[in-house]
């Protein structure tokens, strides 16, 4: 199958529309949303650039500055909310897509717990203005329901989403699931890691950085999963048999509590802390043991690593010092003393934080994600 | 070549001649000088190479195989006293099959002692040829259980047949009318879907194959009969055999297997025609098992369309949006149930309701079926909550039903860009508004639940909503999700509530869509009950219509 020709991305300049759509969508304006982008269309005369080049980089921009404090809660959801919306309306313009598409099935899925859909989004517009047939399964997709729709479909591939690294188990899971059906699985966003490497160590059959990279491998064809498609996530990933994960996974409840007691006695500004403060460091406590757990599955310290430092950093954008994050990951690796992957990991983000944090000036909790 | 000293005869007797006590061995014996004249036999060597009698050449009267190696011996091996290199050669006099060990004489002759291995030979053949076969088998079988899709099953078959078994195969799905489906691969390994209308009784064996009846044996198949349409594309050379058998199915054949030779190869042994049909029958169990389940998918789908929840959208000014998680991870229905029903005009009342029947699963989902056509058929008076309540109540109590519901309702409007809303609770958590500035109220509404007592009551509140405010109904799925950083917290509404405080001025997607993310995220890995949300929202901004993906987008005011 070959693409249409296609004008080259920087034909028209898109960089204006991008601040006005950035405007648009910050302060909730649907109407002048799609103003912009339906101009752009009509500028560029390519939907798959108003896609990839308009849309996607300012939806990219909404998630860096929620992350960086910059946006509120609602105003993120209202600008993806935009954008979903934004995007059916470019779907229905006419002559923009073969109303009855002829090319190969494809399945794209966000894995189950993932509900950044936008990504995926982005892709399954791209593949369908390509002539793809496309089933996009959306946000959470649960994996029993999603390999039930392959039996049903038997499309030729299957392009799975995941942008936050802690549902890489899940998405294993997923993708040996698929792959045991016949179907050949796609990886794509940024839990999969820089330059794709979970996706690669989980077996996934492709990776691609972005919607058009996808778009490539996809056309280019990924095999049918051979014999070997039908294992299990354990052959895939041997380290997993010591366990070590397993348990950090299943006990993440008690981890928690046990080092939320254990820090209330070390760590003195602990004790003055709020009701909600105390919430807010339980949650921060969880997401650490589900990193811990995740990071032991793929056997990478780096993935545990980048996510403390990226704590340390929203803490310190949100006014809230990173100094109990040091004592807690202590406490958890006295708890896990006996399980050396896990030590290691914590001893490795540890230094990478020591290395990092300025020394502290008031105490207070946190709240990463 | 094998130097294999387990099997080396030992040296032979000092004399060569007749008389030494090789000459009675039960294996054939024969010695030759260096130059590669005979210089004796025994018995069993003579019986095995007629003319070779002491005098003749070695080259004339024992196969090349043996003159050539007793050749290279001979110049690479001198002198007497040594016992022989013990290089084994093998190979074939008439219809059998030898090893031939040489060994060397005190005398300088070679003496070269023969080894029927005809029938292990033979064995060992047959082991492997059975060995690749019990291989294949095992290996396709994994992979036609692997799917569940018939195309995909005819693929794989297609493909391994053509693959292992011949040179092109041809699936037959069970004719409809003349219109028949087939999947070709070819030599190539490419497989082809094709729909023709033809006769499946143009070749021989086919029409009865697909009937069920017993396969006719290839030989009864004339290569020239095969009809165009049942060779693939790829396939230019003449066909040479043929084998036709059924796929065996539930009762009735799942379809028929060709297999096609071209003339060039050798055509298909007995031997053959009975593993294709062991293939055959595997891949006639997997086609079958996918096309039952096929079939069992599609009635589900189509009885589960009536219970899924439905998709909401915009009308008339006025924004819904609803957001259902089913408490299996394998169910996608269950308890819970939302419907908006649209007035007929902007100047009339539409009606929300979002309710909950007591239980999980498929059971209680059909009971969420009979609610929503019982309010549905109710809708003329839907602006008495109170009698539409208690007529819903009567047809409950009168059903075989056991089980009770609880529900919320609310007559909508958009006036003058207020939204005003009637809300009725009948034994359901009130609905939360979450106004402008981020405040949260409870909406004061309460009432009995139904089906549980003959005499129901409630009461209806009235409320408005500014641009940018939501009205969210939702089930105690949500506020009774159990999880959290410690594992053992309910949600609770205190949490609902703070997490609404956040979502004034979204838009009623991006609520019910927050709302649910949070008390998944809230779950984690544990279970949970069904959880639906639904928001009513006085629209902020001019919004998008018609973006049910359904018409064509436009703006409106």
């Amino acid at each position: 199958m070959t693409p249409p020709p296609r004008p080259h991305p920087d034909a028209v300049p898109l960089g204006p529309a991008r601040e006005h759509l950035w405007s648009a969508v910050r302060q909730g304006d649907e109407r002048r949303a799609a103003a912009v982008v339906l101009d752009a269309l009509e500028s560029s005369g390519d939907a798959e650039t108003v896609l990839l080049d308009l849309i996607a980089p300012v939806q990219e921009r909404v998630g860096t500055e929620w992350a960086a404090n910059r946006l509120t809660v609602a105003q993120e959801h209202t600008a993806t909310a935009i954008h979903e919306r934004v995007m059916a309306v470019l779907a229905h313009q006419p002559g923009l897509r073969d109303e009855t598409p002829s090319g190969p099935r494809v399945t794209v899925a966000c894995v189950d717990g993932e509900w950044h859909a936008l990504p995926a989004r982005l892709l399954a517009e791209v593949l369908r203005l390509r002539g793809w047939r496309v089933d996009f399964l959306g946000a959470h997709v649960p994996t029993p329901h999603l390999i039930a729709h392959l039996h049903q479909t038997g499309p030729r591939a299957v392009a799975l989403s995941s942008s936050i690294p802690t549902h890489l188990p899940t998405a294993h899971t997923a993708i040996t699931a698929c792959q045991a059906a016949g179907v050949p699985v796609i990886a794509g966003g940024a839990a999969f890691g820089p330059g794709g490497r979970y996706a690669r160590s989980l077996g996934a059959d492709g990776w691609a950085p972005d919607a058009r990279g996808a778009a490539a491998v996809l056309e280019r064809g990924l095999d049918r999963p051979g014999p070997r498609g039908v294992h299990q996530t354990v052959d895939d990933l041997p380290h997993l048999a010591d366990q070590e994960y397993t348990i950090v996974a299943e006990t993440t409840h008690q981890l928690v509590k046990q080092t939320l007691a254990d820090l209330e006695d070390r760590f003195e500004p602990l004790r003055g802390y709020t009701e909600r403060q105390r919430r807010h460091t339980a949650e921060d406590l969880a997401h650490i043991v589900e990193y811990l757990a995740t990071s032991l599955y793929v056997a990478d310290e780096e993935l545990f690593t980048r996510f403390i430092l990226w704590t340390a950093d929203i803490l310190t954008a949100r006014r809230v010092p990173a100094r109990s994050l040091d004592p807690a990951l202590d406490l958890l690796a006295l708890q896990l003393k006996d399980f050396p992957r896990a030590c290691r990991t914590l001893a490795h983000a540890r230094e990478a934080l020591g290395d990092r944090t300025p020394l502290p000036k008031t105490p207070g909790p946190g709240k990463p994600a | 070549m094998l130097v294999d000293t387990s099997q080396q005869p030992p040296t032979g007797p000092r004399g060569a001649g007749t008389g030494a006590t090789w000459g009675f061995a039960p294996y054939p014996v024969v010695v030759a000088d260096p130059s590669g004249g005979v210089v004796g036999t025994n018995d069993a060597a003579t019986a095995l190479f007629p003319g070779a009698t002491a005098g003749a050449w070695l080259q004339d009267v024992v196969p090349a195989w043996i003159a050539d190696a007793h050749a290279r011996l001979r110049s690479t091996v001198p002198g007497p006293r040594n016992p022989g290199s013990g290089v084994l050669v093998h190979g074939p006099v008439g219809d059998r099959t030898f090893e031939a060990h040489p060994t060397r004489t005190d005398d300088g002759d070679v003496m070269w002692w023969l080894v029927d291995d005809t029938d292990r030979r033979l064995a060992e053949d047959a082991l492997k040829a059975e060995r690749e076969r019990a291989a294949f088998l095992a290996g396709a079988s994994s992979a036609l259980l692997s799917s569940l899709n018939v195309e995909r099953c005819m693929e794989v078959t297609a493909g391994l047949a053509a693959e292992h078994l011949a040179d092109a195969a041809v699936i037959v799905a069970p004719p409809r009318g003349r219109k028949v489906q087939l999947t070709f691969c070819g030599p190539d390994g490419v497989v082809v879907h094709r729909t023709v209308h033809d006769d499946v009784r143009q070749l021989p064996g086919l029409g009865e194959a697909l009937r069920g009846f017993p396969p006719v044996p290839s030989r009864w198949i004339d290569p020239a009969a095969v009809p165009g349409w049942a060779v693939p594309e790829g396939f230019t050379e003449p066909v040479g055999s043929a084998v036709v058998t059924p796929l065996p199915g539930h009762g009735v054949p799942a379809g028929a297997l060709i297999l096609l030779r071209s003339s060039g190869h050798a055509a298909f042994t007995e031997s053959e025609e009975i593993f294709a049909r062991l293939f055959a029958s595997r891949a006639g169990a997997a086609v079958s098992a996918a096309r039952m389940y096929a079939e069992q998918a599609s009635i589900t789908t189509t009885l589960m369309r009536e219970l899924l929840p439905p998709r909401l959208h915009a009308v008339h000014g006025v924004e819904f949006a609803g957001r259902y998680r089913p408490a299996g991870r394998t169910e996608r229905v269950g308890g819970d149930f939302y419907d908006v029903h649209p007035a007929a005009d902007e100047e009339q009342e539409s009606l929300v309701v979002l309710g909950d029947v007591c239980g999980k699963g498929l059971e209680a989902a059909v009971l969420t079926g009979k609610i929503r056509n019982t309010v549905q058929a109710l809708l003329p008076l839907a602006d008495d909550h109170q009698r539409l309540l208690g007529l819903l109540n009567g047809a409950l109590m009168n059903s075989h039903h056991t089980r009770f519901a609880t529900l919320a309702m609310a007559s909508v409007v958009r006036r003058a860009g207020i939204v005003r809303l009637r809300v009725t609770s009948a034994g359901h958590p009130p609905p939360l508004i979450v106004r402008a500035d981020g405040e949260v109220e409870q909406v004061r509404t309460r009432g009995t639940l139904i089906g549980a007592f003959w005499d129901v009551s409630s009461t209806t509140v009235r409320v408005e909503l500014a641009p940018g405010e939501t009205c969210l109904f939702f089930t105690d799925g949500i506020t009774e999700a159990r999880g959290g950083p410690l594992g053992d917290e309910f949600f609770g509404v205190q949490r609902l509530e703070t997490a609404l405080s956040q979502c004034a001025g979204m838009p009623a997607e991006a609520v019910v869509e927050h709302v649910q993310m949070l008390a998944a995220q809230w779950v984690g890995r544990g279970g949970h009950d069904d959880m639906a949300t639904v928001a009513v929202t006085a629209p902020h901004h001019a919004h998008l219509s018609a973006v049910n993906g359904h018409t064509r987008g436009r703006y409106t005011g």
